[in-house]
C-alpha cells in the first residue's frame, strides 16, 4: 500500500471530496439552480438562450405510451444517443452508431435488436438511471461526429472536454478518452483517459489512466503529450458562458468538437469530480482561492476566459 | 452560508456536546446511575424479629424504625406478619412500625424488614429546632459526687465534644478516683447515668442504639450509644471507649425515641436482628430510586417494559448514524445505499453476527441470480422491485424452513431483515454489475457490509447499549458529533491512497 501525507497534498493544493462539498458545491450552487444541471433538457433549452450549441435534439421521450413512437423515428436515423434527462456520470447513456438490418449497432459493436432500446427507454422512464429514483424522461439526440483530430486519441467514444468553471472562471480543464477499459464511455472511474489540458493554450500536460500517469493511449497508442485543442479561446469562453445561464458558481462544463457544429455542450455537472487534478498534476485550490481573492469580477465571458487564460497558463 | 455563520454553529455544537456530557453526569451522580455496566453495590438486609406471647388480649406492638441512619439510606421497607394489620406511623419525630390484632394467644412472631445502601453522603441528623438539656434533679449524696466529677470533666476539656470524652473517661472504675465514680454507678444503669450527667451539666445527651452489620448474622442484639448534641448536630460516642463518631458497619437503629419495642398486650417480648450482606446491580438501584427521585421524569425507566424495550432498540440508531458518517466522511468507504449499513446492522442485532452475515449474504446473492432472469423479462421498474420483494420474501421464508429443517434455528432469524431495503440493495448491485462490473459490485458491497459489521460491533457492545438506554442525553453529543463532521473538509483516508500519484509533482 502506498500513501502520500496530507501535509504533501496540502502543499499540492489538493482539493479533496468533503473539502469540495463543504467549501465549494454547497455555498457556490444555489440549490434552486440544480435542476438546470441536473435534466439535461433543461440544460439545453436554457443555454440555448446564452448562444451556447448543444446536439441537437431529435425527440423526447417523456411517457410509457411514446416509445413504439421511438421505433418510427428511429427508422431512418443512423446514429443517435439515447440519455436520461436526470442521468449522471454519463449512467444509462446508450449510443448507437449504425444499422444493420433491423439491429441497432453500439459503440462497443455489439448489435442489439430495437426491444433493447426499448427496455432502456423504459428504464430510463421509470427512473432507474435518475440521481434520486425519480420518474424521468428519455432524449435522443443526433449523434456528435468527432473531430478526427481528436477522434483517433480515442477508442470508440466521443472525446470530451471537461472545464471546471469557477464563479465564471474556467479554472482547470481536461481532455478524456475514451477506452477499451471505460466500455467507450468518458468517465474517469470506468477507466477512461484524462489527459490535462493547459488553461492558457490548449495543449496537453500530463495523462492519468485508473489514478496512474501514462504517456500512451493504452487501446490506440498514440502519444498523449502533443495533443493541441483547436479554437481553444471560444470553448472556454462557451464553458464560461454557462456561467450565467444557470448561476451555479462551481460546476463542470462537458464539452466536445463536433467536426460539423463546431464546439457542442454535452452536458453540465454541478458536482464535478476531483479526478481533473490528477491529470493536471496539480491541485485546484490555488486556482480557486485566486479566483475568491479577486478583487473585481470581469463581466463578460470573453474577459473571464482571457483572465483565466493569462493566469492560469502553465509554464513547462 | 458565509464564514461568519461557523461561529455560532461550533458554540452551538460545544453547547450540545457539554449539555449531553453534563447532563449525564449530574444524573450519575444524583441518580447513582453506573457509567459502567454490571456494576454492583451491597446492601444491607436487616430483619427485626419481634417476639412476644399473646395472653388473649387484643395487641398492639410498636417497633422503632429508622428515619435518618448517618451512613446509610433506606432503599426498601417490608413487614410481614400474617393476620396483624401494619402501619408505619411518625409520632414526634420517631418512626415506628406498628402491628394491631385481636385476640391473640399464644406465641408470636412479627418481621420487619429492611434494605439499606451504604452511602457517606447520607444526610446526617440535624434537628429542626435545637434540643434543650433536660432539666435533672439529684438526691444526696449523689448530687455531691456528680458535681464534684462533673466539675473534674469541667476543668479538662473545652467543647461539649472534649467535655462528653472527659467525662466518660472519669466515670471508668479502674480510674483512680474510683471514690466518687463507685458510688453512682453502683446503684443505676450506666448509660442513663451518663446521660443524666450530661444534660445536669447542659449539654442535650440521649441515647441511641445500633447495629453491627456483619454478613449472615441471626440472633443480634442491639448496641448502647450515647449521643450529644454540640449546638448543630447529634454526635455519637462508644459511652464505655469515649470513641467518637460512629464505626462505618453499625448502623443507628433507634435515636431519639424513648423505646425500642412497646408490646401492649403481650408478654414476654424481645427483638432480634439477623443481617444479610445482599449485592444488587447499581442499574437497578438507581432505577428503584429513580421512582422517588425529582429526576427521575429524565428517565426512560418508567415507561411500561415493553416502550422500555423499543426504545431500546431505537437509541442505538444513533451510534450505527454516526458510525457510517465517520466512515463515510473520514474514512470514506464506498457503501451502497447511505444508511442501508445501519438497516442491515440493525437487524445484525436481532440475529447475532454471524447467522446474520451468513443470512445477508446468501439471500443478496439469490437475489441477484433471480434478478438476472428478471431484467430479461424486460419488466417496468416499480413492478420489477415489486416482484424483487416478493422473491426476497420467498428467498427468506425458504431459508427459514431450509435452516430449520437442517436444524439451525439461526435459520429463522432471516425475517428480521428489512425485505425493501434487501430488495432495493439487490436492484441496485444488479444495475452496478451491469454498468460497472463486478468489480465495483464487490468493493460497494464488501463496504456496506464491513461498516455494517463496524457498526453492528459498536450498537453490540454492552457498554453502548448501556449507555444509550440510561443516559439518553448522550445522543446530544452524538448530535454535535455528527454536525462537526458535517463540517470536516479534510482529506478522507480513502484519497491519501487514491491522491498518492501526486507524489511525482510535490
Amino acid at each position: 500500500m502506498d500513501w502520500i501525507s496530507p501535509r504533501a497534498l496540502t502543499r499540492l493544493g489538493m482539493l479533496n471530496m468533503n473539502r469540495r462539498n463543504v467549501d465549494y458545491i454547497s455555498r457556490y450552487n444555489e440549490r434552486t439552480s440544480y435542476p438546470l444541471v441536473d435534466n439535461k433538457l433543461k440544460t439545453k433549452l436554457v443555454v440555448a438562450e446564452y448562444g451556447v450549441k448543444t446536439p441537437k435534439l431529435l425527440q423526447v421521450v417523456r411517457q410509457q405510451h411514446e416509445i413504439p413512437h421511438f421505433r418510427d423515428m428511429a427508422e431512418d436515423l443512423s446514429g443517435f444517443a439515447i440519455k436520461p434527462a436526470k442521468g449522471s456520470g454519463g449512467k444509462g447513456i446508450t449510443v448507437i452508431t449504425g444499422r444493420d438490418e433491423d439491429e441497432f449497432i453500439k459503440a462497443s459493436g455489439v448489435r442489439v435488436p430495437a426491444a433493447f432500446l426499448e427496455r432502456h427507454l423504459s428504464n430510463i422512464l421509470a427512473g432507474l438511471y435518475s440521481l434520486a429514483g425519480t420518474p424521468d424522461v428519455a432524449i435522443v439526440e443526433s449523434l456528435v461526429q468527432s473531430v478526427p483530430d481528436l477522434a483517433k486519441y480515442s477508442f470508440q467514444g466521443v472525446p470530451d472536454i471537461r472545464i471546471i468553471i469557477f464563479q465564471g472562471y474556467p479554472v482547470m480543464a481536461m481532455l478524456r478518452l475514451a477506452t477499451k477499459a471505460s466500455d467507450g464511455k468518458a468517465n474517469l472511474h470506468q477507466g477512461a483517459v484524462g489527459v490535462g489540458l493547459d488553461i492558457g493554450t490548449g495543449q496537453s500536460l500530463n495523462s492519468v489512466q485508473f489514478n496512474r500517469p501514462i504517456t500512451l493511449h493504452p487501446d490506440t497508442g498514440l502519444a498523449l503529450e502533443n495533443i493541441n485543442i483547436a479554437d481553444w479561446e471560444e470553448m472556454l469562453i462557451m464553458a464560461s458562458r454557462c456561467y450565467e445561464a444557470t448561476g451555479l458558481g462551481y460546476m463542470g462544463v462537458d464539452l466536445v468538437v463536433d467536426a460539423n457544429e463546431g464546439p457542442l455542450l454535452l452536458e453540465l455537472n454541478a458536482r464535478p469530480g476531483l479526478a481533473i487534478q490528477m491529470a493536471n498534476g496539480r491541485g485546484l485550490l490555488p486556482r480557486l482561492n485566486a479566483i475568491e481573492n479577486l478583487k473585481k469580477h470581469h463581466f463578460t465571458p470573453e474577459a473571464r476566459a482571457r483572465y483565466a487564460m493569462e493566469v492560469f497558463a502553465s509554464r513547462r | 452560508m458565509t464564514t461568519r455563520s461557523r461561529m455560532p454553529f461550533f458554540a452551538a455544537i460545544v453547547l450540545l456536546i457539554v449539555a449531553g456530557i453534563s447532563i449525564a453526569t449530574w444524573r450519575h451522580v444524583e441518580l447513582g446511575i453506573p457509567w459502567l455496566t454490571g456494576e454492583q453495590q451491597p446492601v444491607w438486609m436487616v430483619e427485626a424479629r419481634i417476639n412476644f406471647d399473646g395472653n388473649g388480649e387484643p395487641v398492639l406492638a410498636s417497633l422503632n424504625i429508622p428515619e435518618q441512619s448517618p451512613g446509610f439510606r433506606i432503599l426498601s421497607e417490608q413487614a410481614a406478619s400474617p393476620g396483624y394489620g401494619f402501619s408505619v406511623v411518625d409520632k414526634s419525630g420517631s418512626r415506628r412500625a406498628e402491628w394491631s390484632k385481636r385476640d391473640v394467644i399464644g406465641e408470636q412472631t412479627l418481621y420487619f424488614k429492611s434494605q439499606f445502601i451504604p452511602d457517606p453522603n447520607a444526610n446526617r441528623d440535624t434537628p429542626r429546632r435545637a434540643p434543650r438539656p433536660i432539666a435533672v434533679f439529684w438526691e444526696e449524696p449523689q448530687a455531691t459526687a456528680v458535681q464534684e466529677i462533673l466539675q473534674q470533666a469541667e476543668e479538662r476539656s473545652s467543647t461539649p465534644e472534649s467535655m462528653t470524652r472527659e467525662l466518660i473517661r472519669l466515670m471508668q472504675p479502674e480510674d483512680n478516683q474510683a471514690q466518687n465514680t463507685t458510688l453512682l454507678v453502683a446503684g443505676t444503669n450506666y448509660l442513663d447515668l451518663l446521660v443524666r450527667m450530661l444534660n445536669h451539666a447542659g449539654i442535650p445527651a440521649r441515647t441511641a442504639d445500633g447495629l453491627k452489620l456483619e454478613d449472615a448474622r441471626r440472633r443480634q442484639a442491639l448496641t448502647p450509644y450515647l449521643q450529644i448534641f454540640n449546638g448543630e448536630e447529634w454526635l455519637t460516642f462508644d459511652p464505655k471507649t469515649a470513641e467518637q463518631g460512629l464505626p462505618e458497619d453499625v448502623l443507628l437503629w433507634r435515636q431519639g425515641a424513648e423505646s425500642l419495642l412497646d408490646v401492649v398486650g403481650g408478654d414476654g417480648s424481645d427483638v432480634s436482628f439477623s443481617i444479610l450482606r445482599q449485592t444488587i446491580p447499581a442499574l437497578q438501584l438507581a432505577a428503584m430510586q429513580s421512582e422517588e427521585n425529582g429526576l427521575g421524569f429524565l428517565s426512560l425507566y418508567q415507561l411500561p417494559i415493553e416502550e422500555q424495550s423499543m426504545f431500546r432498540m431505537l437509541l442505538l440508531l444513533p451510534l450505527g448514524a454516526l458510525m457510517v458518517a465517520f466512515m463515510r466522511i473520514v474514512i470514506g468507504i464506498r457503501t451502497s445505499g447511505t444508511f442501508m449499513p445501519v438497516l442491515i446492522a440493525v437487524a445484525f442485532v436481532q440475529t447475532t453476527l454471524v447467522p446474520g452475515l451468513i443470512a445477508f449474504t446468501s439471500v443478496v446473492a439469490i437475489g441477484l441470480l433471480m434478478r438476472g432472469y428478471l431484467s430479461s423479462l424486460n419488466l417496468l421498474l416499480v413492478s420489477r422491485i415489486s416482484a424483487l420483494i416478493i422473491l426476497v420474501i420467498f428467498i427468506t421464508a425458504g431459508l427459514s424452513i431450509a435452516g430449520y429443517h437442517m436444524g439451525f434455528n439461526t435459520g429463522m432469524t432471516v425475517t428480521f431483515f428489512p425485505m425493501v431495503i434487501i430488495a432495493w440493495t439487490i436492484e441496485r448491485m444488479s444495475i452496478l454489475w451491469e454498468e460497472e462490473g463486478a468489480h465495483e459490485v464487490f468493493v460497494q458491497g464488501a463496504g456496506s457490509l464491513f461498516v455494517a459489521v463496524i457498526a453492528f460491533l459498536v450498537m453490540d457492545a454492552p457498554l453502548s447499549r448501556h449507555l444509550t438506554f440510561n443516559f439518553p442525553e448522550l445522543h446530544f453529543v452524538v448530535l454535535g458529533l455528527i454536525l462537526l463532521m458535517g463540517q470536516y473538509t479534510g482529506y478522507k483516508l480513502s484519497e491519501l491512497r487514491r491522491f498518492t500519484p501526486m507524489k511525482v509533482y510535490d
